[in-house]
């Protein structure tokens, strides 16, 4: 499979793709290739995994329909741990005081306002790959 | 495939809010085209008093502003009159020509206000309230002029006249009854409501019927309004004349169309007219015979309408009950229901006079059927509640009329009247919201809703004590658009129709045993659910079918799915249980040990008579716990907190039963076991109490002769002592009634409710009933509670065996 391929279940955007409007949420540019995360079963479905990075934690999670987001481990609201949170449909509520997440833009549902950093994320022979 | 077309007739709020439901529900579904005679966009129109009374402005009170047409694909028509229907071609045509086709049709023409056919209506000056346009000419009168008249003394009226007086003019409001507000108001509570505006400079005449309007000229039949004549012939000066005697469904169109009318549009409860191609919602339509003015019941109607114009067809329309609240600034005033008396109603009534407070409830069968308050409408909305659900109050009356206990919330510096609150006042003490950021979103968002409220603002949404100050500042704000919410029968949450007892019910009848299950037998409306039903259903699932329903832990809040409690910064706390606040040195010095080798920042002792590791990394938890080999605490979970207990007679030179060891074995009797919410337990040894058994769930007290069982009590959001369910002898009695009680609370409860909620809903006399009257219920509940605690395992045992390790290891790249 290509690298430029992220199959039909890979949620984020690539590298790049992110809509202008929300620049803080926009995918990390990097230089280093894909980078191997677990398996997609290693995700609980509507759940979520931490994997620790040297941008911080970052929150990798399951929906339903076996999409994968990932998304900076820090509600824009007061940092709580997104990835300890509910998950449904393509939303995670954070644990700290229930704002819920989009999971595909990191922006917060309204009338909250703010956004987490994404991270591009694909599946390949049903492994997860970050690129961080 | 061709989009239907739907066209409605009317740009008000019922009309623009079934909309709003349409677009919410099928967004895709019509071509939409409205006409709106007015050349403004949707507006609020019960918030046209504090415009006119100089509080708010015409841009503060839009709902939806032409780019909102525009952003939803809405044609939208304004100074269109529709001047007729066409149902044989179905097409509408407009005044300026304009026409449009429909393949559903929305009547949402309002109402026009009544003109008294006296001489003189048709002066200059004369004017009536119901527009902007109105509005803006009562503001420029009193630019102009000196003396106003308005004819009308109800709700309407009223607030005209207060709004005008605000603008510096003279006003005197003409009445033709005996009190204002005579629909309203019985006759004490108008009669304060009249004295207090006076005081605040209106002038009334009451008995009064007016006979003509007289002008400047032609005799005093043409020009510009100058006075008011009355039948008795006196007279008095006037500029200009309010008319506020009532309104009228503007059903024209719909007649000269050949629907059939009768005071209005007549409606079906899918508020679909006589012909089925034509919908009707708002102040146009007829009801069962019923015509509807204020908003919350349009916007129930508008609700409906949507959801078969969606083609979903559930969802009927069948009345509401109205309560009533005028929007003066400084006047509490509440009323609801029907307060007229009668040979078989009862009467509870208040009275203060120089206190300025009046509280009147009518009853019938232990049912409340009206309420008038004057001066303190704290407990309008609670009286409403019990009104509109028919709630028997039986239990309650002895002090229904002290109204709903808010003396035990905190967090709002113990006020309990949002009117004597000023803006910077602090509301919400979770979230710390002032009463002048809520009355601000209200009117700025256009909120009519406490959830509403609560999204915009987040005030009211954390702990709930400051609900009934929220829902005050709400009522006062919106007026008669305020619906409280209705306790009997809300929804689950967003994703389903359906009530907790519903899902409870389907649950057992269906045998039901998954939450995909449930969400596909229910229709939920999401594929799976959100953070608020989830959980619900997952306890539901498993307090109905123990040992068969299989727990879902994504469905379960973080504390519950990591058996820890999580803390602001991401790290969690570990409470290991300690049987009745009994404790020993070799615990103590593993706890010690642990507290060394994890590094753990904070100890802590709790309320609950244990210890408190804070900070602990969530990686460390399995170790944590296998080095503490102690048993889970459950202190993060919806289930059996602590039982707490004082030294009692082993000890205490005043105990007179072994409290100690009565609590230890109810602790050991019921850990491990989850309920709707958390569930605390006590045991004093004495009557005095040291354990504080009387604001726990369950609390138990030593006397002389026995064991006293106390239930449904509470500390924290809302402080509530214990009520008295009965005495016993023995210990294993008490094992029994207490695991009783709680297993009905279990079975019935909803989720998040802590048993103070379910006792008030279901009432005690019930509890008796099933608890202590059947005996043979009362052990077939405890046994069902037995059933389910077997076998179940401690958590933290199986998680330091290595049980659901991915939960607590993180991933690196």
């Amino acid at each position: 499979m290509d690298m430029n391929d992220f199959g039909d279940r890979a949620g984020s955007v690539p590298n790049g793709a992110a809509s202008a409007d929300i620049a803080t949420c926009a995918p990390v540019a990097s230089p280093v290739p894909w980078r191997r995360v677990c398996d997609v079963d290693a995700i609980p479905r509507l759940g979520a995994r931490v994997v620790t990075s040297v941008h911080g934690n970052i929150a990798v999670f399951r929906t339903a329909a076996d999409e994968v987001f990932a998304l900076l481990d820090k509600c824009p609201h007061k940092g709580g741990p997104l990835s300890q949170g509910i998950v449904f449909g393509r939303k995670v509520a954070c644990p700290l005081h229930g704002w819920n997440i989009n999971l595909g833009e990191g922006t917060a549902v309204a009338p909250d306002a703010g956004c987490t950093r994404r991270f591009a994320v694909k599946i390949e022979n049903d492994a997860v790959f970050l690129l961080i | 495939m061709q989009k239907m077309k739907l066209v409605m007739i009317g740009n008000g709020m019922a009309g623009v809010r079934t909309l709003e439901e349409l677009l919410k529900i099928a967004p895709d579904l019509y071509d939409i085209t409205v006409f709106g005679a007015e050349p403004h966009a949707n507006y609020n129109r019960i918030l046209l008093s504090p415009v006119l009374a100089g509080e708010m402005t015409l841009t503060d009170i839009m709902l939806n502003d032409v780019d909102w047409y525009a952003a939803n694909g809405i044609t939208l028509h304004l100074n269109s009159k529709i001047v007729r229907i066409d149902r044989h071609a179905k097409k509408v045509i407009a005044a300026n020509g304009v026409e449009a086709q429909y393949d559903r049709l929305l009547l949402a023409t309002g109402s026009n206000p009544l003109m008294l056919p006296i001489p003189g209506c048709g002066l200059n000056g004369v004017i009536t309230y119901r527009d902007i346009h109105d509005t803006n000419a009562m503001i420029e009168s009193a630019s102009q002029y000196q003396n106003a008249v308005v004819i009308g003394g109800g709700l309407l009226g009223l607030e005209a006249a207060n709004g005008l007086k605000l603008r510096g003019m003279q006003v005197t409001v003409v009445h033709l009854m005996e009190w204002l507000m005579e629909r309203q108001l019985d006759r004490t509570a108008a009669r304060m409501l009249q004295q207090s505006l006076e005081a605040k400079g209106l002038r009334f005449r009451l008995n009064t019927q007016t006979a003509e309007i007289v002008g400047d000229a032609d005799g005093g039949k043409a020009g510009r309004v100058t006075g008011v004549r009355f039948k008795d012939g006196s007279e008095i000066a006037a500029d200009i004349v309010v008319m506020a005697v009532g309104i009228r469904p503007n059903i024209e169109l719909a007649q000269s169309a050949g629907l059939f009318c009768n005071r209005g549009i007549v409606v079906s409860d899918t508020m679909q007219t006589y012909d089925p191609k034509i919908y009707a919602v708002g102040e146009c339509v007829a009801h069962r015979g019923i015509g509807y003015g204020l908003v919350a019941p349009l916007f129930e109607m508008a609700k409906v309408c949507a959801n078969h114009l969606a083609h979903f067809g559930i969802g009927r329309y069948v009345g509401s009950a109205i309560s009533t609240k005028l929007k003066v600034t400084g006047v509490d005033l509440f009323s609801a229901g029907d307060f007229s008396g009668g040979p078989d109603t009862e009467e509870i009534v208040l009275h203060d006079s120089a206190g300025g407070v009046y509280k009147r409830l009518v009853l019938r069968d232990d049912r409340v059927i009206g309420s008038v308050l004057y001066g303190d409408t704290v407990d309008g909305a609670w009286y409403f509640q019990l009104l509109r659900d028919r709630q028997s109050i039986s239990d309650i009356r002895d002090h229904l009329m002290f109204g709903q206990s808010h003396l035990g919330n905190s967090g709002h510096q113990g006020q309990n009247k949002a009117a004597a609150m000023s803006d910077e006042m602090e509301v919400c003490g979770c979230n710390g919201v002032c009463k002048g950021t809520i009355v601000k979103a209200i009117k700025g968002q256009g909120l009519f809703t406490l959830d509403d409220v609560r999204k915009y603002t987040k005030a009211s949404s954390s702990c709930g004590s400051c609900t009934g100050l929220v829902e005050q500042i709400l009522a006062s704000t919106v007026g008669g658009a305020y619906e409280p919410a209705a306790a009997r029968n809300k929804p689950v949450c967003g994703c389903t129709e359906h009530t907790h007892e519903e899902v409870r019910r389907v649950i057992r009848e269906q045998h039901l045993l998954s939450i995909p299950d449930v969400m596909q037998f229910m229709e939920w409306s999401t594929p799976n659910g959100c953070a608020t039903c989830r959980p619900a259903l997952n306890y539901y699932l498993l307090s109905t079918w123990p040992h068969e329903a299989l727990d879902d832990p994504q469905s379960r809040f973080i504390n519950e799915r990591a058996h820890a409690n999580i803390q602001k910064d991401g790290t969690y706390s570990v409470i290991p249980r300690m049987w009745g606040g009994t404790t020993n040195a070799s615990e103590l010095r593993r706890i010690a040990d642990v507290v060394d080798k994890y590094k753990i920042p904070t100890v802590k002792v709790t309320g609950g008579q244990r210890m408190d590791l804070l900070g602990v990394r969530k990686e460390d938890l399995p170790s944590v716990w296998r080095d503490l080999d102690m048993p889970s605490g459950h202190a993060y979970a919806k289930a059996l907190r602590t039982v707490k207990t004082c030294v009692g007679s082993e000890w205490c030179r005043f105990g007179v039963q072994d409290s100690t060891n009565m609590g230890i074995e109810l602790e050991k009797d019921l850990w491990r076991m989850y309920a709707p919410h958390k569930v605390k337990l006590a045991v004093s040894g004495c009557p005095r109490n040291c354990a504080e058994a009387t604001i726990k769930d369950v609390g138990v007290i030593g006397v002389d002769s026995g064991w006293e069982i106390y239930v449904a009590g509470n500390g924290g959001i809302k402080a509530e002592v214990a009520q008295f369910l009965c005495k016993l002898k023995t210990r294993e009695e008490v094992l029994e009634y207490a695991g009783a009680f709680l297993q009905l609370y279990r079975e019935e409860g909803r989720y998040l409710d802590r048993t103070v909620h379910y006792v008030a809903r279901v009432g005690l006399d019930y509890i008796k009933e099933r608890i202590v009257v059947h005996s043979a219920n009362r052990k077939a509940l405890y046994a069902r509670l037995r059933f389910a605690l077997q076998g179940e395992p401690d958590p933290w045992r199986e998680r330091a065996k290595g049980a659901a390790v991915r939960e607590f290891e993180p991933l690196h790249v």
